[in-house]
């Protein structure tokens, strides 16, 4: 219990995808305009990647290794997620459909998220176990989308400040991230 | 008027850090508040505006802060670094006084800090205070065995420039095996609360800020729980002292910048949440994120870090305790 709550808590904070990994940058910039939006997202990104991040390793261990086919990973990894974003596409307008409504237009974007492919990739080099896999996904998609709420917070706020007319926009942005990548170094040196 | 009143209110502190460590702050101080005040001056004439709002001492007030803060004696070129990177990405990008997300003098620390990390933990060793040290003293013949010229006479006809120590927070942190009871009596700088100096300036700046507070210039709020929050933290992983200990809650309050952050930095108005609430929860997140930093981090002193980070914070909290009506 303690070694998955390490795992939780790292990969939250000290190893966080977007301020120390640097994946899922796209989402983080461009889907952080509104509050809300970015809730949408954090909760179908999570919803995806803890998925992904079990499915690619039932594939790794189950298909690939056994019948050495590790040089398709990359491409059978993606197929999966491709898959499984649909697949959870149709389960939830089948099921949820206010659900659907909320995320709808979010889930497809997920497939391009290079988070999730990040995190299948990164499980089998650390070579985790099943529930280190799902502990990893689960771990990297709560640190995105604390990061893509916060931001999205800071964005809004900024919306009324009275910045400089050649920092508006992507300008500011990238310094307010590179300040929160700034701040997230303070957690660096922990294990 | 708040400006100059805090400015104040940094005496005590001020005096006492010169004290124990020397002339150091002052020369800190008066390179800063000059870059301050010239890149202060620049920027406001780049974005067109006038030069009548450097009148309302908030650069000067963020180049002080940052300058106490920083190690004396600190070259020349950090300082100028520390305090324009302030000014600029801390303050002017996002539209000055006001408009601003971060606190800047932490915008500077924490870009100096990560820089410079050599530099930036390297303190002048500290006079002795009114408490006295806990540390055994060797008679005069040991003195002459063991450590031939520490006392500041020339050794072999070199005469120091000054001494060096490592903070307390560093000691306590890399004492290895050593229960905390061992630490204080074999290691150097400790005094009867936590370091040789740094308790009497932490309690300087207290005193400073006390007064801040009793005038209702600062709020108590965040300033109260983050002091609460750090030494509940310490009191738990105290562990009486053994070799796992992560020091007393005394230690940690009186350690580090800590009194200077409490009443300085977490009480700057506009970094911080709004509402009794958001302040609550604010100050307790600081106080948490530095105690997990100055155990388990990299980092001397995590303080302005935790700083940022719960700057971060301070939209979304305000999105859930302000009531927006």
């Amino acid at each position: 219990m303690p070694d998955a709550l390490l795992i939780l808590l790292s990969t939250i904070f000290v190893n966080n995808f977007v301020m120390a990994q640097f994946l899922g940058l796209c989402p983080f910039m461009g889907a952080t305009q509104k509050f809300d939006a970015a809730i949408g997202m954090a909760a179908a990104t999570t919803f995806v990647l803890t998925l992904a991040s079990g499915a690619s390793f039932l594939i790794e261990q189950y298909i690939l290794v056994p019948f050495d086919l590790e040089y398709l990973r990359i491409i059978a990894f993606i197929v999966v997620i491709a898959g499984l974003v649909q697949f959870s596409d149709i389960i939830i307008r089948a099921t949820q459909p206010l659900l659907h409504q909320v995320l709808g237009i979010f889930i497809p974007l997920i497939t391009t998220n290079c988070a999730v492919l990040g995190v299948a990739l990164l499980n089998v080099k650390q070579s985790h176990t099943f529930v280190e896999s799902i502990l990893f996904g689960l771990g990297g998609a709560i640190g995105f989308s604390l990061l893509l709420i916060i931001f999205a917070s800071i964005r809004e706020r900024l919306t009324h400040a009275d910045i400089p007319l050649p920092f508006r926009g992507a300008a500011i942005n990238m310094i307010t991230a590179g300040i929160l990548s700034l701040a997230f170094m303070g957690f660096t040196g922990m294990n | 008027m708040i400006m100059q009143t805090t400015m104040f209110a940094l005496l005590p502190g001020i005096f006492a850090t010169a004290y124990f460590f020397g002339w150091g702050i002052f020369s800190n101080m008066t390179i800063c508040i000059f870059t301050a005040v010239v890149v202060e001056a620049i920027m406001l004439k780049m974005r067109a505006k006038d030069l009548i709002s450097l009148k309302d001492g908030s650069a000067v007030l963020t180049a002080l802060l940052l300058g106490v803060a920083l190690p004396p004696y600190l070259p020349t070129e950090m300082l100028i670094i520390g305090t324009a990177s302030a000014i600029i990405f801390g303050k002017h990008l996002y539209g000055g006084l006001g408009h601003n997300p971060f606190n800047p003098a932490m915008v500077g620390y924490a870009i100096l800090i990560v820089s410079f990390p050599l530099a930036m933990s390297t303190w002048p060793l500290a006079q002795n205070d009114i408490f006295g040290s806990t540390k055994y003293e060797p008679t005069a013949a040991e003195t002459i065995i063991n450590e031939p010229s520490f006392d500041g006479i020339p050794f072999d006809g070199i005469a120091f420039d000054g001494k060096t120590a490592a903070t307390p927070l560093d000691t306590l942190k890399f004492r290895g095996a050593k229960t905390i009871q061992e630490a204080w009596t074999a290691e150097n700088g400790f005094s009867i609360l936590a370091g040789t100096g740094w308790q009497s300036i932490n309690i300087a700046f207290m005193l400073g800020g006390l007064v801040l507070i009793y005038f209702r210039i600062a709020h108590w709020q965040a300033c109260f729980t983050m002091l609460l929050s750090l030494s509940l933290l310490a009191a738990i992983f105290y562990d009486g002292g053994g070799s796992a200990s992560l020091g007393s809650p005394a230690f940690h309050l009186f350690s580090g910048g800590t009194m200077l952050v409490a009443f300085f930095m977490v009480t700057d108005p506009v970094t911080a949440p709004e509402g009794n609430t958001g302040l609550f929860i604010y100050g307790a997140g600081i106080g948490v994120i530095t105690f997990i930093i100055r155990s388990l981090g990299g980092y001397p002193d995590g303080m302005a870090f935790a700083i940022l980070l719960m700057n971060a914070m301070t939209p979304l909290i305000d999105q859930f305790s302000v009531d927006h009506r």
